[in-house]
């Protein structure tokens, strides 16, 4: 309910701020609306948030199976953490564009070239959230795996697996929401489809209702991944936990 | 079945770069069956020796002989259950081979019944305890090892969760190592008995108990706490006895 008198909020100061500014510079929320339902009966509105949607599950799926396996290792074993801590801190402060123009250049304009660049951006702070997780893991749950003789996998799976679930639940969240924004940068650099390409386009012709129209349906994907998603999965791993911790 | 424990020596490296040492030179054995009961006063090194004899520390001189192939059942100081698995869960986790009736056997000896649904959290630590024990019985171990199992709990409840391991260890033949700084429980439980010196710790007297452990009464038992008292205090008042 709060939520939903919160989202009216949000369009009133909009559809206020529109006739103070003019439709030229804001357009007014009827108007945004417009587009948006012409661009979803041609179908394009569809097919370049497909194209994004694909990148952003292909991107943040590599950064976060690599960048958690990575940050798990270097949580264990001090070798591996100090032989990958310069790399850690060199990819962390690499600007995403950086990255992406790099990418561009050495792969060319390809599809291969935008989701690794992403991946890339992403991976690092996978690395750091799991890497941290994997310290704070209780010593002791450990030495009592190993007093009874638990096989490896059952104590990886029970023992280990939900102390990192709150950690790779964080990662998800601040990793996704992350990969959206770098989506969009790499689309515009030198991809021919997805919302980021269709907001260059707008951009370029100065065209704010199609701007908008794009980047609010985008963000409500966003919003709808993020509720359906990534908060029950969270919910889940702190079920164990007492109430109104 | 044979524990052997000898450990030569066990230091350890603090971070201002000194060397403590934390365990004397100790040697003891245990035979299937036999409760040993390691007393010492806090602090003296008793987890530690625990650790090493459990293969949780390598880094000691010295020698632990136990067969490779030995369950080992533990209770540690804190019950160290999994916040995230059900009671009945956690107890399966450790003893995946156990089965139904054993384990609603042990959850009945216990009084866990009405818990097995419970996550640890929402128990006490009685229960947690209780649950802990449930767990190390339930591997059906060949080395018992108990870690002040009774620390921290009311004297009626301890009193009552003593009797049960008292059951349960007479209930099958296993090796039992309990660490303990009360020497009621020592007595009441313990066919040998190791009194361990402040640290560096090693075994000042090793004091048998003739009586079986079924037999002693109240009567019994508290002669052999009078004489082992007296026998203490004797220690103290010698000047070098440590």
């Amino acid at each position: 309910m709060l939520r939903l008198l919160s989202f009216a909020l949000f369009l009133a100061i909009w559809w206020i701020a529109a006739l103070l500014v003019g439709g030229a510079k804001l357009p007014s929320p009827p108007a945004v609306l417009q587009v948006m339902i012409a661009e979803a009966s041609s179908g394009a509105l569809f097919l370049h948030l497909g194209a994004t949607l694909a990148r952003v599950a292909l991107a943040f799926t590599l950064a976060m199976s690599l960048g958690s396996a990575i940050g798990y290792l270097m949580g264990r074993v001090k070798v591996a953490d100090r032989l990958g801590d310069p790399w850690l801190i060199l990819l962390l402060n690499l600007p995403a564009l950086v990255v992406i123009v790099l990418a561009y250049i050495w792969a060319g304009l390809t599809e291969a070239a935008a989701i690794a660049a992403i991946a890339i951006n992403k991976l690092p702070t996978a690395i750091v959230t799991l890497r941290e997780g994997t310290r704070a893991l209780d010593r002791s749950l450990d030495e009592m795996a190993s007093v009874f003789a638990m096989p490896r996998w059952r104590a990886f799976r029970h023992v280990v697996l939900p102390q990192l679930a709150p950690y790779i639940a964080a990662s998800a969240r601040s990793g996704l929401s992350l990969v959206w924004k770098i989506v969009l940068v790499a689309e515009l650099l030198g991809r021919p489809n997805g919302v980021g390409f269709e907001i260059g386009v707008a951009f370029q012709l100065f065209d704010t209702p199609r701007l908008l129209a794009y980047s609010l349906t985008f963000a409500a994907v966003v919003l709808v991944i993020e509720t359906l998603l990534v908060q029950p999965f969270e919910a889940r791993a702190n079920r164990w936990r007492p109430r109104a911790a | 079945m044979r524990l052997e424990v000898d450990i030569t020596g066990k230091t350890f490296r603090s971070a201002a770069g000194g060397t403590h040492e934390v365990l004397a030179p100790v040697k003891f054995a245990l035979q299937s069956g036999e409760v040993g009961v390691l007393i010492g006063p806090s602090g003296c090194g008793k987890s530690t020796m625990l650790r090493i004899i459990l293969g949780l520390d390598h880094d000691f001189a010295g020698h632990i002989g136990r067969p490779p192939e030995a369950r080992i059942g533990m209770v540690f100081q804190e019950p160290r259950l999994l916040p995230w698995r059900s009671v009945e869960q956690n107890v399966r986790l450790a003893a995946p081979d156990v089965v139904d009736a054993k384990l609603a056997e042990l959850f009945r000896i216990l009084e866990l019944e009405a818990h097995r649904d419970h996550y640890p959290g929402e128990l006490s630590l009685g229960l947690a305890r209780r649950v802990a024990l449930a767990r190390a019985f339930a591997v059906e171990p060949d080395i018992l090892v108990l870690d002040e199992p009774l620390a921290s709990l009311d004297d009626a409840l301890a009193g009552r969760l003593r009797d049960e391991i008292a059951t349960l260890v007479a209930s099958r033949p296993v090796m039992t190592l309990l660490v303990t700084h009360s020497l009621d429980d020592a007595v009441r439980l313990g066919d040998r008995l190791f009194f361990l010196s402040p640290r560096p710790a090693r075994i000042v007297a090793e004091v048998p108990i003739g009586i079986p452990r079924d037999t002693r009464g109240e009567a019994e038992i508290a002669a052999i706490k009078a004489s082992l008292a007296q026998r203490t205090q004797g220690d103290r008042t010698e000047p070098d006895a440590s």
